[in-house]
């Protein structure tokens, strides 16, 4: 702030001398109360996760070291095997359609009107409600007798179908249903990449008379080809973790159709208490997330790069 | 920005999309709104009138509602609060301080990113039993306290504050946790404000968790009393009701979404896109 009593102008001082600072055991007290919660609440725990999915309870209560055993009955268990069928079924089903309709709406809304605020609103309002009031309304959405859909097929002269008991509809429905709910973050992702791409670019398309297409194709998509890489695998990880809508929608039925890896853990563990199996397919699962982890931690780290 | 102008086709598609994503939620509350008897016998009685707040009565006179609300309140904000507190202090100790195994415990750190919690809630939930400390508050508070995302969240925050800021506070002669508290914390706010929606949307909306720990109907949180209360719904009986209870355990999160939509989208973009 100048003011007229202000003094001249001191010289700029010349850069501190870099004191090197010591390494000291008092400074370790500021992540000490964090560390202990992250090693009882998730180091502990993996591994004795881990040293779980080896063992066998009895009806004791005591647990009897099987090695690989739960391994091997895991991949000879045609219910285990049809609980990972479903869960990448169910990952083929929402990923690219989250991922396309995204895009497709960030394309549209990603502009100052009022309109596209409103719009941007509410496709991402579902996104904030937990999973049961989401499939609470689904639920009402797809019942048979007096459901949303079926008044609508009705007043159009059709029969309602009951798509949550039919085998070859009910995991298209909980994919609808997850679609609806999760579609906000990718737009919302995909809003925040078109926003980084420099105007300039676009000036010189405009210039040389690109068309839409043209400048979609060869400007636009490039440019945000990161993103649409992250979205992807962000999306896979979280919907290789499905639980709680076939949970409360289908119990996994009908005849297993729609139950994933997670509700598999989930009643091997507590409803039969078979926790060395349930922690065994809980290892399974946490690779598969691992590998696409990985995939996402060498996209993430080749962004930074450039 | 301008970029072309949008073909009128695709404002089409999307306002349609946009009448899609509402029509559930509009049938729900029209549902909510009608007495179960009149559902019962005719559920395209929805369209007309007449309209009760019966359903409402009902879910009010109850109590429980109310008590899982509470408890989801003192879930999420003890959630949040602790990891605000845990994260920040964390943050600036790896981004800032020198302490013997730095690298190698921030990696560990790192590396707990990528633990789902598949991976480890059958261990915690035999943990909790062996203290017989289910169906407290501390058991659904803790383990969200343990996730590594805030602290890798704050360490790059305060790796970015410009380091002459504490240098010259701690020429003047303050102690570490002064210069922590009274000059670096005030200017990490929006961080905070970031990590604190996530948080508190992630525990607000945790199913999983609060579904094996929390047994005892008393310490339900509002996702497992709904869920709970689902249950026996395949007959229409009680339908009104149901939906009332869907209006009023999705209506306060969005309309706090509304008033705060601009920092919720920022911090889930921010949150997901680092």
């Amino acid at each position: 702030m100048a003011t007229a009593f202000s003094e001249p102008t001191a010289p700029i001082p010349a850069e501190p001398p870099k004191r090197r600072q010591a390494a000291t055991w008092g400074n370790l007290l500021f992540v000490v109360p964090y560390l202990t919660v992250f090693a009882i609440m998730l180091v502990i725990p993996l591994g004795w996760g881990i040293w779980l999915s080896t063992t066998k309870g009895d009806l004791f209560g005591t647990d009897r070291w099987v090695g690989l055993a739960n391994f091997i009955r895991l991949f000879r268990d045609p219910i285990f095997l049809e609980t990972v069928w479903n869960t990448f079924y169910f990952v083929l089903l929402t990923v690219p359609a989250l991922a396309a309709i995204g895009l497709a709406l960030a394309l549209v809304l990603n502009r100052q009107t009022r309109w596209a605020a409103v719009l941007r609103t509410i496709f991402f309002a579902s996104t904030v409600l937990s999973v049961t009031v989401v499939t609470l309304v689904w639920r009402l959405v797809f019942l048979p007798d007096g459901g949303l859909l079926a008044v609508v097929t009705k007043a159009l002269g059709g029969t309602p179908v009951a798509f949550l008991n039919d085998e070859t509809l009910a995991m298209p429905a909980i994919a609808i249903t997850t679609i609806w709910w999760c579609i906000g973050l990718p737009m919302v992702l995909f809003l925040a990449a078109l926003q980084q791409v420099p105007r300039d670019l676009y000036e010189a398309a405009a210039l040389d008379n690109a068309s839409r297409w043209t400048t979609l194709t060869r400007i636009t998509l490039p440019a945000i080809r990161r993103t649409f890489m992250l979205v992807l695998i962000i999306e896979i990880i979280l919907q290789f973790q499905l639980f709680g809508q076939p949970q409360l929608m289908t119990l996994g039925g009908p005849n297993n159709a729609t139950r994933p890896i997670v509700l598999f853990i989930y009643e091997t563990g507590w409803r039969q208490w078979e926790l060395g199996y349930a922690s065994a397919a809980a290892q399974v699962l946490f690779v598969m997330i691992l590998l696409a982890a990985m995939a996402q931690y060498r996209v993430s780290s080749r962004r930074e790069e450039t | 920005m301008r970029v072309g102008r949008t073909h009128p086709v695709a404002i089409a598609l999307v306002i349609f999309a946009a009448i899609l994503m509402l029509l559930p939620l509009g049938w729900v509350l029209a549902l909510s709104l009608k007495a179960n008897a009149a559902l019962l016998a005719d559920t395209n009685s929805v369209f007309h009138a007449p309209y009760t707040l019966e359903n409402y009565r009902i879910l009010f006179g109850d109590g429980q509602v109310f008590r899982w609300i509470g408890n989801s309140l003192i879930v999420s904000l003890g959630m949040t609060a602790g990891v605000l507190v845990l994260s920040s202090l964390a943050g600036y100790g790896f981004a800032r301080l020198e302490f013997p195994g730095r690298g190698a415990l921030f990696v560990v750190v790192l590396l707990g990113l990528a633990v789902p919690e598949q991976a480890v809630i059958i261990a915690r939930h035999q943990m909790f039993s062996a203290v017989s400390m289910h169906n407290t508050y501390i058991a659904l508070m803790l383990p969200g306290m343990s996730a590594p995302f805030g602290v890798f969240l704050m360490t790059q925050y305060f790796k970015a504050i410009p380091r002459d800021i504490d240098e010259a506070a701690m020429l003047d002669g303050a102690s570490r946790l002064r210069i922590f508290l009274r000059v670096l914390l005030p200017l990490t706010i929006p961080a905070q404000a970031t990590l604190g929606i996530f948080t508190f949307l992630t525990a607000w909306n945790d199913y999983w968790w609060p579904l094996i720990s929390a047994t005892n109907k008393a310490m339900y949180t509002l996702t497992v009393g709904i869920a709970s209360t689902q249950m026996n719904f395949a007959q229409t009986e009680g339908l009104g009701f149901l939906m009332a209870q869907a209006v009023f355990a999705g209506l306060p999160i969005l309309i706090v979404y509304l008033f705060f939509q601009k920092y919720i989208v920022q911090a889930v973009a921010g949150a997901a896109g680092r």
